[in-house]
Protein backbone atom coordinates (compact mmCIF):
# COMPACT_ATOMS: atom_id res chain seq x y z
CA UNK A 1 0.00 0.00 0.00
CA UNK A 2 2.50 2.70 -1.22
CA UNK A 3 0.00 4.70 -2.88
CA UNK A 4 -3.25 5.45 -1.04
CA UNK A 5 -5.78 7.03 -3.86
CA UNK A 6 -7.53 9.60 -2.54
CA UNK A 7 -10.22 11.08 -4.99
CA UNK A 8 -11.16 14.47 -4.26
CA UNK A 9 -15.52 14.28 -2.51
CA UNK A 10 -18.01 14.40 -3.45
CA UNK A 11 -17.49 10.27 -2.29
CA UNK A 12 -20.73 7.74 -2.62
CA UNK A 13 -21.87 6.00 0.92
CA UNK A 14 -22.65 2.74 0.24
CA UNK A 15 -24.72 2.47 3.33
CA UNK A 16 -22.97 -0.18 5.62
CA UNK A 17 -22.04 0.41 8.92
CA UNK A 18 -21.22 -1.33 11.89
CA UNK A 19 -25.29 -0.72 12.76
CA UNK A 20 -26.59 -2.29 9.98
CA UNK A 21 -24.68 -5.56 10.09
CA UNK A 22 -25.54 -6.20 13.52
CA UNK A 23 -28.82 -5.30 13.08
CA UNK A 24 -29.00 -7.91 10.16
CA UNK A 25 -27.49 -10.65 12.15
CA UNK A 26 -30.22 -9.89 14.82
CA UNK A 27 -32.40 -10.01 12.13
CA UNK A 28 -31.62 -13.14 11.07
CA UNK A 29 -31.46 -14.43 14.76
CA UNK A 30 -35.43 -13.67 14.70
CA UNK A 31 -36.48 -17.24 13.25
CA UNK A 32 -34.20 -19.37 15.62
CA UNK A 33 -35.66 -16.89 18.70
CA UNK A 34 -39.24 -17.88 17.85
CA UNK A 35 -39.15 -21.01 17.70
CA UNK A 36 -37.32 -20.90 21.18
CA UNK A 37 -40.29 -18.93 22.28
CA UNK A 38 -42.25 -21.86 21.12
CA UNK A 39 -40.47 -24.40 22.68
CA UNK A 40 -39.80 -23.12 25.71
CA UNK A 41 -42.00 -20.28 26.71
CA UNK A 42 -41.43 -17.47 29.58
CA UNK A 43 -38.40 -19.41 30.36
CA UNK A 44 -36.80 -17.93 26.81
CA UNK A 45 -38.34 -14.12 27.27
CA UNK A 46 -37.21 -13.69 30.84
CA UNK A 47 -33.58 -14.75 29.92
CA UNK A 48 -33.56 -13.11 26.69
CA UNK A 49 -34.42 -9.87 28.26
CA UNK A 50 -31.90 -10.23 31.43
CA UNK A 51 -29.01 -11.31 29.10
CA UNK A 52 -29.81 -8.38 26.58
CA UNK A 53 -30.44 -5.86 29.26
CA UNK A 54 -27.40 -6.89 31.49
CA UNK A 55 -24.90 -6.70 28.54
CA UNK A 56 -26.34 -3.19 27.79
CA UNK A 57 -26.15 -2.10 30.80
CA UNK A 58 -22.98 -3.25 31.75
CA UNK A 59 -21.37 -1.80 28.28
CA UNK A 60 -22.87 1.67 29.32
CA UNK A 61 -21.25 1.77 32.98
CA UNK A 62 -18.13 1.09 31.61
CA UNK A 63 -18.44 3.28 29.09
CA UNK A 64 -19.47 6.07 31.17
CA UNK A 65 -18.01 5.60 34.48
CA UNK A 66 -15.10 4.05 34.06
CA UNK A 67 -13.47 4.46 30.40
CA UNK A 68 -15.28 8.11 30.34
CA UNK A 69 -16.02 7.84 27.17
CA UNK A 70 -19.14 8.33 24.36
CA UNK A 71 -21.13 5.56 24.98
CA UNK A 72 -20.88 3.21 22.10
CA UNK A 73 -24.70 1.47 22.46
CA UNK A 74 -25.73 2.48 19.12
CA UNK A 75 -24.02 0.41 17.33
CA UNK A 76 -25.61 -2.48 18.83
CA UNK A 77 -23.35 -4.93 19.14
CA UNK A 78 -23.99 -5.21 23.08
CA UNK A 79 -27.57 -5.80 22.33
CA UNK A 80 -26.48 -8.70 19.82
CA UNK A 81 -23.81 -10.25 22.66
CA UNK A 82 -26.29 -10.12 25.05
CA UNK A 83 -28.90 -12.17 22.39
CA UNK A 84 -26.15 -14.71 21.76
CA UNK A 85 -25.10 -15.24 24.89
CA UNK A 86 -29.27 -15.94 25.99
CA UNK A 87 -29.20 -17.88 23.12
CA UNK A 88 -26.03 -20.42 24.73
CA UNK A 89 -27.52 -21.18 27.81
CA UNK A 90 -30.33 -23.19 29.20
CA UNK A 91 -33.86 -21.19 28.85
CA UNK A 92 -33.74 -21.97 32.85
CA UNK A 93 -30.94 -20.80 34.13
CA UNK A 94 -31.28 -18.92 37.59
CA UNK A 95 -30.94 -14.61 36.45
CA UNK A 96 -28.05 -14.17 38.31
CA UNK A 97 -25.96 -16.54 36.73
CA UNK A 98 -27.02 -14.85 33.96
CA UNK A 99 -26.06 -11.26 34.83
CA UNK A 100 -22.73 -13.00 35.95
CA UNK A 101 -22.30 -13.94 32.50
CA UNK A 102 -23.20 -10.52 31.06
CA UNK A 103 -20.61 -8.67 33.08
CA UNK A 104 -17.91 -11.41 32.51
CA UNK A 105 -18.54 -11.39 28.76
CA UNK A 106 -18.87 -7.29 28.43
CA UNK A 107 -16.71 -6.78 31.00
CA UNK A 108 -13.64 -8.89 30.36
CA UNK A 109 -14.34 -10.27 27.02
CA UNK A 110 -14.82 -7.24 25.28
CA UNK A 111 -13.99 -3.99 27.64
CA UNK A 112 -10.87 -4.98 29.03
CA UNK A 113 -9.60 -5.53 25.26
CA UNK A 114 -11.06 -1.85 24.43
CA UNK A 115 -14.06 -2.43 23.03
CA UNK A 116 -15.66 -3.54 19.63
CA UNK A 117 -13.25 -4.02 17.11
CA UNK A 118 -10.33 -5.15 19.69
CA UNK A 119 -11.57 -8.01 21.06
CA UNK A 120 -9.51 -11.41 20.71
CA UNK A 121 -12.36 -13.78 22.19
CA UNK A 122 -16.20 -13.91 20.79
CA UNK A 123 -17.52 -12.00 23.96
CA UNK A 124 -20.58 -14.17 24.30
CA UNK A 125 -18.69 -16.97 24.17
CA UNK A 126 -16.13 -15.83 26.70
CA UNK A 127 -19.42 -15.29 28.74
CA UNK A 128 -20.82 -18.84 28.29
CA UNK A 129 -17.48 -20.19 28.87
CA UNK A 130 -16.91 -18.45 31.93
CA UNK A 131 -20.68 -20.07 33.02
CA UNK A 132 -20.25 -23.62 32.05
CA UNK A 133 -16.78 -23.65 34.15
CA UNK A 134 -18.14 -21.75 36.81
CA UNK A 135 -21.42 -23.17 37.23
CA UNK A 136 -21.33 -26.68 35.77
CA UNK A 137 -24.64 -27.92 37.31
CA UNK A 138 -26.89 -24.93 36.66
CA UNK A 139 -25.54 -24.98 32.58
CA UNK A 140 -26.07 -28.38 31.65
CA UNK A 141 -29.71 -28.96 33.38
CA UNK A 142 -31.41 -28.94 29.88
CA UNK A 143 -35.19 -28.28 29.96
CA UNK A 144 -36.58 -30.30 26.86
CA UNK A 145 -38.36 -28.50 24.44
CA UNK A 146 -41.58 -28.32 23.46
CA UNK A 147 -40.65 -29.05 19.54
CA UNK A 148 -42.64 -26.84 17.08
CA UNK A 149 -44.33 -29.50 15.42
CA UNK A 150 -46.15 -30.70 18.63
CA UNK A 151 -46.60 -27.00 19.55
CA UNK A 152 -48.58 -26.33 16.26
CA UNK A 153 -50.47 -29.82 16.42
CA UNK A 154 -51.69 -29.30 19.80
CA UNK A 155 -49.95 -32.07 21.57
CA UNK A 156 -49.12 -31.69 25.23
CA UNK A 157 -45.30 -32.23 26.46
CA UNK A 158 -44.74 -32.40 29.97
CA UNK A 159 -43.79 -29.76 32.02
CA UNK A 160 -40.10 -29.45 33.61
CA UNK A 161 -38.97 -32.60 31.28
CA UNK A 162 -35.43 -31.83 31.54
CA UNK A 163 -32.50 -34.59 30.82
CA UNK A 164 -29.46 -35.41 29.03
CA UNK A 165 -29.33 -33.81 25.26
CA UNK A 166 -28.90 -36.07 22.48
CA UNK A 167 -24.90 -35.26 22.45
CA UNK A 168 -24.61 -36.94 25.48
CA UNK A 169 -25.54 -40.10 24.37
CA UNK A 170 -23.60 -39.38 20.62
CA UNK A 171 -20.15 -39.04 22.90
CA UNK A 172 -21.07 -42.84 24.52
CA UNK A 173 -21.77 -44.36 21.24
CA UNK A 174 -18.14 -44.17 19.66
CA UNK A 175 -16.28 -47.65 20.56
CA UNK A 176 -18.98 -49.14 21.96
CA UNK A 177 -19.27 -52.85 22.00
CA UNK A 178 -22.42 -54.34 20.91
CA UNK A 179 -23.47 -55.37 24.08
CA UNK A 180 -26.67 -54.18 26.41
CA UNK A 181 -25.05 -50.76 27.47
CA UNK A 182 -25.10 -50.30 23.32
CA UNK A 183 -28.71 -51.34 22.63
CA UNK A 184 -29.34 -48.87 25.24
CA UNK A 185 -27.24 -45.78 24.48
CA UNK A 186 -28.63 -46.17 20.99
CA UNK A 187 -32.38 -46.29 21.83
CA UNK A 188 -32.08 -43.50 24.25
CA UNK A 189 -30.45 -41.46 21.14
CA UNK A 190 -33.01 -42.45 19.51
CA UNK A 191 -35.86 -40.81 21.83
CA UNK A 192 -34.65 -37.52 19.69
CA UNK A 193 -35.69 -38.34 16.37
CA UNK A 194 -34.06 -36.91 13.41
CA UNK A 195 -36.97 -34.05 12.61
CA UNK A 196 -37.48 -33.32 16.26
CA UNK A 197 -33.68 -32.17 16.07
CA UNK A 198 -34.21 -30.27 12.68
CA UNK A 199 -37.20 -28.86 14.42
CA UNK A 200 -36.16 -28.30 17.75
CA UNK A 201 -37.52 -30.40 19.92
CA UNK A 202 -35.10 -31.96 22.26
CA UNK A 203 -33.05 -30.57 24.86
CA UNK A 204 -30.65 -28.25 24.78
CA UNK A 205 -29.37 -24.22 24.87
CA UNK A 206 -32.34 -21.43 24.40
CA UNK A 207 -31.19 -20.93 20.72
CA UNK A 208 -29.42 -23.97 19.31
CA UNK A 209 -32.18 -25.90 19.10
CA UNK A 210 -33.79 -25.74 16.07
CA UNK A 211 -31.51 -26.54 13.38
CA UNK A 212 -33.81 -25.36 10.48
CA UNK A 213 -34.62 -21.49 11.35
CA UNK A 214 -30.67 -21.01 12.50
CA UNK A 215 -29.68 -22.14 8.38
CA UNK A 216 -32.30 -20.00 7.20
CA UNK A 217 -31.13 -17.24 9.33
CA UNK A 218 -27.78 -18.06 8.19
CA UNK A 219 -28.59 -18.30 4.46
CA UNK A 220 -30.44 -14.80 5.08
CA UNK A 221 -26.91 -13.84 6.49
CA UNK A 222 -25.24 -14.93 3.81
CA UNK A 223 -27.35 -13.49 0.97
CA UNK A 224 -27.22 -10.33 2.77
CA UNK A 225 -23.68 -10.43 2.53
CA UNK A 226 -23.10 -9.82 6.23
CA UNK A 227 -21.22 -12.80 6.04
CA UNK A 228 -19.10 -15.13 3.86
CA UNK A 229 -19.93 -19.02 3.11
CA UNK A 230 -16.43 -19.58 4.15
CA UNK A 231 -16.73 -20.14 7.67
CA UNK A 232 -20.09 -21.72 8.01
CA UNK A 233 -19.48 -24.52 5.30
CA UNK A 234 -16.13 -24.91 6.31
CA UNK A 235 -17.48 -26.06 9.81
CA UNK A 236 -20.08 -27.92 8.54
CA UNK A 237 -18.17 -29.99 6.30
CA UNK A 238 -15.31 -30.68 8.13
CA UNK A 239 -18.04 -32.06 11.08
CA UNK A 240 -20.09 -34.30 8.45
CA UNK A 241 -16.97 -35.83 7.38
CA UNK A 242 -15.08 -36.50 10.80
CA UNK A 243 -18.19 -38.13 11.99
CA UNK A 244 -18.95 -40.03 8.55
CA UNK A 245 -15.06 -41.31 9.06
CA UNK A 246 -16.02 -42.26 12.55
CA UNK A 247 -18.93 -44.57 11.16
CA UNK A 248 -16.54 -45.94 8.35
CA UNK A 249 -14.07 -47.07 10.62
CA UNK A 250 -16.49 -49.11 12.23
CA UNK A 251 -16.78 -47.46 15.72
CA UNK A 252 -20.13 -46.83 15.53
CA UNK A 253 -22.53 -49.89 17.73
CA UNK A 254 -25.26 -52.08 16.08
CA UNK A 255 -28.26 -50.06 15.39
CA UNK A 256 -27.39 -46.94 14.27
CA UNK A 257 -25.75 -46.20 10.64
CA UNK A 258 -23.41 -43.75 9.26
CA UNK A 259 -25.70 -41.64 7.83
CA UNK A 260 -27.77 -41.38 10.98
CA UNK A 261 -24.31 -40.65 13.10
CA UNK A 262 -23.21 -37.59 11.00
CA UNK A 263 -27.11 -36.49 10.93
CA UNK A 264 -27.36 -35.95 14.83
CA UNK A 265 -23.61 -34.49 14.84
CA UNK A 266 -24.78 -31.56 12.45
CA UNK A 267 -28.41 -31.32 13.95
CA UNK A 268 -27.65 -31.19 17.80
CA UNK A 269 -25.59 -28.97 19.66
CA UNK A 270 -24.42 -25.61 18.64
CA UNK A 271 -22.74 -26.51 15.55
CA UNK A 272 -25.48 -24.71 13.03
CA UNK A 273 -25.47 -21.68 15.71
CA UNK A 274 -21.47 -21.77 16.56
CA UNK A 275 -20.76 -21.80 12.25
CA UNK A 276 -23.33 -19.52 11.56
CA UNK A 277 -23.32 -16.30 14.14
CA UNK A 278 -20.80 -17.13 16.76
CA UNK A 279 -17.46 -17.93 14.42
CA UNK A 280 -18.18 -15.19 11.77
CA UNK A 281 -17.84 -12.92 14.07
CA UNK A 282 -16.01 -10.08 12.46
CA UNK A 283 -13.62 -9.20 14.78
CA UNK A 284 -12.79 -12.47 15.91
CA UNK A 285 -12.59 -14.32 12.78
CA UNK A 286 -9.86 -14.34 9.82
CA UNK A 287 -10.23 -11.46 6.96
CA UNK A 288 -8.76 -14.25 4.07
CA UNK A 289 -10.67 -16.62 1.86
CA UNK A 290 -8.11 -18.85 2.67
CA UNK A 291 -8.03 -18.05 6.71
CA UNK A 292 -11.61 -18.42 6.96
CA UNK A 293 -11.31 -21.92 5.08
CA UNK A 294 -8.49 -22.72 7.94
CA UNK A 295 -10.55 -21.42 10.05
CA UNK A 296 -13.89 -23.26 10.03
CA UNK A 297 -11.92 -26.70 9.19
CA UNK A 298 -10.14 -26.17 12.61
CA UNK A 299 -13.51 -25.42 14.78
CA UNK A 300 -15.07 -28.52 13.05
CA UNK A 301 -11.82 -30.84 14.14
CA UNK A 302 -11.82 -29.39 17.47
CA UNK A 303 -15.37 -29.96 17.82
CA UNK A 304 -15.57 -33.45 17.09
CA UNK A 305 -12.14 -34.29 19.09
CA UNK A 306 -14.14 -32.81 22.04
CA UNK A 307 -17.02 -34.29 21.25
CA UNK A 308 -15.85 -37.77 20.66
CA UNK A 309 -12.77 -38.01 23.05
CA UNK A 310 -13.10 -34.74 25.54
CA UNK A 311 -14.93 -34.79 28.94
CA UNK A 312 -17.43 -32.16 27.75
CA UNK A 313 -20.46 -33.43 25.38
CA UNK A 314 -20.41 -30.30 23.46
CA UNK A 315 -17.48 -28.41 22.96
CA UNK A 316 -18.29 -25.59 20.06
CA UNK A 317 -18.06 -22.67 22.37
CA UNK A 318 -14.15 -23.77 23.54
CA UNK A 319 -13.63 -24.69 19.40
CA UNK A 320 -15.00 -21.29 18.61
CA UNK A 321 -12.59 -19.84 21.26
CA UNK A 322 -9.37 -21.82 20.91
CA UNK A 323 -9.60 -20.72 16.92
CA UNK A 324 -10.04 -17.25 17.85
CA UNK A 325 -6.79 -17.07 19.08
CA UNK A 326 -5.02 -18.48 15.74
CA UNK A 327 -6.76 -15.26 14.06
CA UNK A 328 -3.86 -13.22 14.17
CA UNK A 329 -1.96 -15.70 12.72
CA UNK A 330 -4.31 -16.46 9.84
CA UNK A 331 -4.09 -13.18 9.41
CA UNK A 332 -0.90 -13.44 7.84
CA UNK A 333 -2.34 -14.84 4.75
CA UNK A 334 -3.12 -12.17 2.41
CA UNK A 335 -3.81 -11.47 -1.10
CA UNK A 336 -0.36 -10.63 -3.08
CA UNK A 337 -0.73 -6.98 -4.07
CA UNK A 338 -1.14 -6.24 -7.28
CA UNK A 339 2.43 -6.57 -9.24
CA UNK A 340 3.94 -8.32 -5.99
CA UNK A 341 6.14 -11.35 -6.91
CA UNK A 342 5.86 -14.35 -5.91
CA UNK A 343 9.02 -14.89 -3.23
CA UNK A 344 11.44 -17.46 -4.40
CA UNK B 1 17.01 6.51 58.66
CA UNK B 2 15.20 8.01 55.55
CA UNK B 3 16.98 5.23 53.70
CA UNK B 4 15.74 2.34 55.90
CA UNK B 5 12.43 3.57 55.36
CA UNK B 6 12.35 3.35 51.89
CA UNK B 7 14.34 0.40 51.73
CA UNK B 8 11.33 -1.39 54.05
CA UNK B 9 8.85 -0.17 51.98
CA UNK B 10 10.07 -0.22 48.93
CA UNK B 11 8.80 -4.24 48.00
CA UNK B 12 5.18 -2.68 49.27
CA UNK B 13 4.14 -1.31 47.30
CA UNK B 14 6.46 0.27 44.28
CA UNK B 15 8.50 -2.52 43.87
CA UNK B 16 6.23 -5.07 44.85
CA UNK B 17 7.26 -8.94 43.91
CA UNK B 18 4.11 -9.68 42.95
CA UNK B 19 2.51 -6.98 40.62
CA UNK B 20 5.55 -4.80 39.64
CA UNK B 21 8.51 -6.92 39.17
CA UNK B 22 6.08 -10.01 38.12
CA UNK B 23 8.50 -12.64 39.68
CA UNK B 24 7.46 -15.75 41.99
CA UNK B 25 4.43 -16.26 39.39
CA UNK B 26 4.22 -19.93 39.81
CA UNK B 27 3.77 -20.10 43.58
CA UNK B 28 1.69 -16.86 42.57
CA UNK B 29 -0.78 -18.68 40.61
CA UNK B 30 -0.59 -21.99 41.67
CA UNK B 31 -0.80 -21.46 45.74
CA UNK B 32 -3.58 -18.68 45.67
CA UNK B 33 -6.68 -20.69 46.02
CA UNK B 34 -8.03 -19.59 49.13
CA UNK B 35 -6.54 -16.49 51.54
CA UNK B 36 -5.07 -18.78 54.09
CA UNK B 37 -3.41 -20.63 51.50
CA UNK B 38 -1.68 -17.46 49.46
CA UNK B 39 -0.85 -15.79 53.36
CA UNK B 40 0.75 -18.91 54.46
CA UNK B 41 2.51 -19.36 51.32
CA UNK B 42 3.52 -15.71 51.61
CA UNK B 43 4.67 -15.91 55.19
CA UNK B 44 6.98 -19.29 54.09
CA UNK B 45 8.66 -16.92 51.47
CA UNK B 46 8.84 -14.12 53.37
CA UNK B 47 10.69 -16.24 56.88
CA UNK B 48 13.01 -17.29 54.17
CA UNK B 49 13.71 -14.21 52.12
CA UNK B 50 14.84 -12.26 55.68
CA UNK B 51 16.64 -15.29 57.01
CA UNK B 52 19.13 -15.79 53.43
CA UNK B 53 18.86 -12.43 52.41
CA UNK B 54 20.69 -11.37 56.06
CA UNK B 55 23.06 -14.40 55.86
CA UNK B 56 23.93 -13.56 52.23
CA UNK B 57 25.02 -10.19 53.46
CA UNK B 58 27.10 -11.41 55.95
CA UNK B 59 29.15 -14.22 53.97
CA UNK B 60 29.52 -11.28 50.89
CA UNK B 61 32.77 -11.21 51.38
CA UNK B 62 33.58 -14.42 51.80
CA UNK B 63 31.84 -15.67 48.60
CA UNK B 64 33.94 -15.77 45.71
CA UNK B 65 32.39 -14.30 42.66
CA UNK B 66 32.11 -17.01 40.11
CA UNK B 67 30.64 -19.41 42.63
CA UNK B 68 27.84 -17.21 43.73
CA UNK B 69 24.73 -18.29 42.73
CA UNK B 70 25.39 -22.14 43.87
CA UNK B 71 26.50 -20.53 47.25
CA UNK B 72 23.43 -18.68 47.31
CA UNK B 73 21.00 -21.69 46.78
CA UNK B 74 23.09 -23.41 49.13
CA UNK B 75 21.94 -20.71 51.60
CA UNK B 76 18.59 -20.14 50.85
CA UNK B 77 17.84 -24.36 50.10
CA UNK B 78 18.87 -24.77 53.94
CA UNK B 79 16.26 -22.59 55.49
CA UNK B 80 13.53 -23.77 52.89
CA UNK B 81 14.09 -26.80 54.73
CA UNK B 82 13.91 -25.41 58.09
CA UNK B 83 10.13 -24.04 56.88
CA UNK B 84 9.49 -27.45 55.41
CA UNK B 85 9.96 -29.29 58.60
CA UNK B 86 8.87 -26.97 60.68
CA UNK B 87 5.61 -26.45 58.53
CA UNK B 88 5.36 -30.59 58.45
CA UNK B 89 5.49 -30.47 62.35
CA UNK B 90 3.33 -27.62 63.44
CA UNK B 91 1.03 -27.07 60.43
CA UNK B 92 0.23 -30.26 59.18
CA UNK B 93 -2.86 -29.31 57.00
CA UNK B 94 -1.71 -25.87 55.04
CA UNK B 95 2.05 -28.22 54.64
CA UNK B 96 -0.43 -30.77 52.54
CA UNK B 97 -2.64 -28.12 51.05
CA UNK B 98 0.57 -26.31 49.67
CA UNK B 99 2.76 -29.80 49.63
CA UNK B 100 5.34 -29.13 46.28
CA UNK B 101 5.42 -25.40 46.14
CA UNK B 102 7.35 -25.32 50.07
CA UNK B 103 10.54 -26.71 48.54
CA UNK B 104 10.06 -25.20 45.36
CA UNK B 105 10.67 -21.54 47.71
CA UNK B 106 14.24 -22.61 47.04
CA UNK B 107 13.94 -21.59 42.66
CA UNK B 108 11.62 -19.07 43.17
CA UNK B 109 13.16 -16.00 41.70
CA UNK B 110 12.08 -13.22 44.34
CA UNK B 111 14.79 -15.27 46.74
CA UNK B 112 17.70 -15.29 44.57
CA UNK B 113 16.81 -12.08 42.97
CA UNK B 114 16.99 -10.25 45.81
CA UNK B 115 20.25 -11.88 47.13
CA UNK B 116 21.96 -11.23 43.71
CA UNK B 117 20.62 -7.58 43.32
CA UNK B 118 20.72 -6.56 46.88
CA UNK B 119 22.02 -8.52 49.77
CA UNK B 120 25.19 -9.26 47.97
CA UNK B 121 25.67 -5.58 47.74
CA UNK B 122 24.48 -3.63 50.45
CA UNK B 123 24.98 -3.72 54.88
CA UNK B 124 23.71 -6.46 56.89
CA UNK B 125 20.80 -4.21 58.63
CA UNK B 126 19.70 -2.99 55.42
CA UNK B 127 19.21 -6.46 53.77
CA UNK B 128 17.46 -7.55 56.52
CA UNK B 129 15.07 -4.82 55.90
CA UNK B 130 14.49 -5.28 52.08
CA UNK B 131 13.65 -8.71 53.35
CA UNK B 132 11.15 -7.67 55.11
CA UNK B 133 9.41 -5.27 52.69
CA UNK B 134 9.76 -7.76 49.94
CA UNK B 135 8.72 -10.07 51.66
CA UNK B 136 5.90 -8.49 53.26
CA UNK B 137 4.99 -7.32 49.43
CA UNK B 138 4.60 -10.52 48.59
CA UNK B 139 2.60 -11.70 51.40
CA UNK B 140 0.16 -8.74 50.97
CA UNK B 141 -0.16 -9.65 47.19
CA UNK B 142 -0.83 -13.63 47.32
CA UNK B 143 -3.27 -12.93 50.53
CA UNK B 144 -5.22 -10.42 48.58
CA UNK B 145 -5.24 -12.39 44.99
CA UNK B 146 -6.64 -15.18 47.51
CA UNK B 147 -8.77 -13.52 49.26
CA UNK B 148 -10.43 -11.72 45.95
CA UNK B 149 -10.25 -15.52 44.00
CA UNK B 150 -11.65 -17.12 47.37
CA UNK B 151 -14.88 -14.51 47.27
CA UNK B 152 -15.48 -15.09 43.80
CA UNK B 153 -14.70 -18.15 43.65
CA UNK B 154 -16.78 -19.82 46.65
CA UNK B 155 -18.27 -16.82 48.04
CA UNK B 156 -16.21 -17.29 51.40
CA UNK B 157 -13.27 -15.19 52.47
CA UNK B 158 -10.93 -16.78 54.92
CA UNK B 159 -13.36 -19.50 55.05
CA UNK B 160 -15.73 -17.16 56.27
CA UNK B 161 -19.14 -17.14 54.01
CA UNK B 162 -20.03 -14.34 52.81
CA UNK B 163 -22.31 -15.05 49.89
CA UNK B 164 -25.06 -17.20 50.03
CA UNK B 165 -23.95 -21.24 49.92
CA UNK B 166 -25.66 -22.20 46.49
CA UNK B 167 -22.96 -19.47 44.81
CA UNK B 168 -19.62 -20.15 43.43
CA UNK B 169 -18.09 -19.14 39.93
CA UNK B 170 -15.70 -22.08 40.38
CA UNK B 171 -13.39 -21.03 37.35
CA UNK B 172 -11.76 -18.43 40.10
CA UNK B 173 -10.53 -21.02 42.18
CA UNK B 174 -9.47 -22.95 38.71
CA UNK B 175 -6.28 -21.89 36.90
CA UNK B 176 -7.61 -19.74 34.49
CA UNK B 177 -9.11 -17.36 37.26
CA UNK B 178 -6.01 -17.26 38.81
CA UNK B 179 -4.36 -15.31 35.67
CA UNK B 180 -7.58 -13.22 35.40
CA UNK B 181 -7.53 -12.03 39.07
CA UNK B 182 -3.79 -11.71 38.61
CA UNK B 183 -4.25 -9.59 35.04
CA UNK B 184 -7.20 -7.09 37.11
CA UNK B 185 -5.13 -6.95 40.03
CA UNK B 186 -1.80 -5.64 37.92
CA UNK B 187 -3.82 -3.50 36.22
CA UNK B 188 -5.06 -1.95 39.33
CA UNK B 189 -1.76 -1.77 40.63
CA UNK B 190 -0.48 -0.11 37.76
CA UNK B 191 -3.01 2.80 37.87
CA UNK B 192 -2.19 3.38 41.42
CA UNK B 193 1.13 3.86 41.62
CA UNK B 194 1.30 5.75 38.02
CA UNK B 195 -1.44 8.34 40.00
Amino acid sequence: MEKLIVAPAPHAHSGDSVRRNMLLVIAALIPAYAVSIVAFGWGALITMAISVAACVGCEWLITKYLLKQKPTLCDCSAVLTGMLLAFNVPSNLDWWILVLGAVFAIGVGKMTFGGLGQNPFNPALVGRVFLLISFPAQMTTWPKAQGFASAIMGQQVTDANSGATPLYYLKHLVGLDNGPEAVKTVADLKMTSLSDAFLGAMGGSLGEVCALALILGGLFLICTRVITWHIPVSIIATVALFAACTGWAGALPEGIDTCHYVAYELLTGGVMLGAFFMATDYVTSPMSACGKLIFGIGIGLIVMVIRTWGNYPEGMSFAILMMNAVVPLLNKIRPRHFGEKKKA
Amino acid sequence: MNNNLKTLTNGILRENPTFALVLGMCPTLATTTSAINGMSMGLATLFVLVCSNVVISLLKNLIPDKVRIPAFIVVIATFVTLVQLLMQAYLPGIYDVLGLFIPLIVVNCIVLGRAEAFAAKNSVGLSALDGIGMGLGFTLSLTVLGAIRELIGTGACFGLHIFPDNYGALVFVLAPGAFIALAYLMAIMNKVVKK
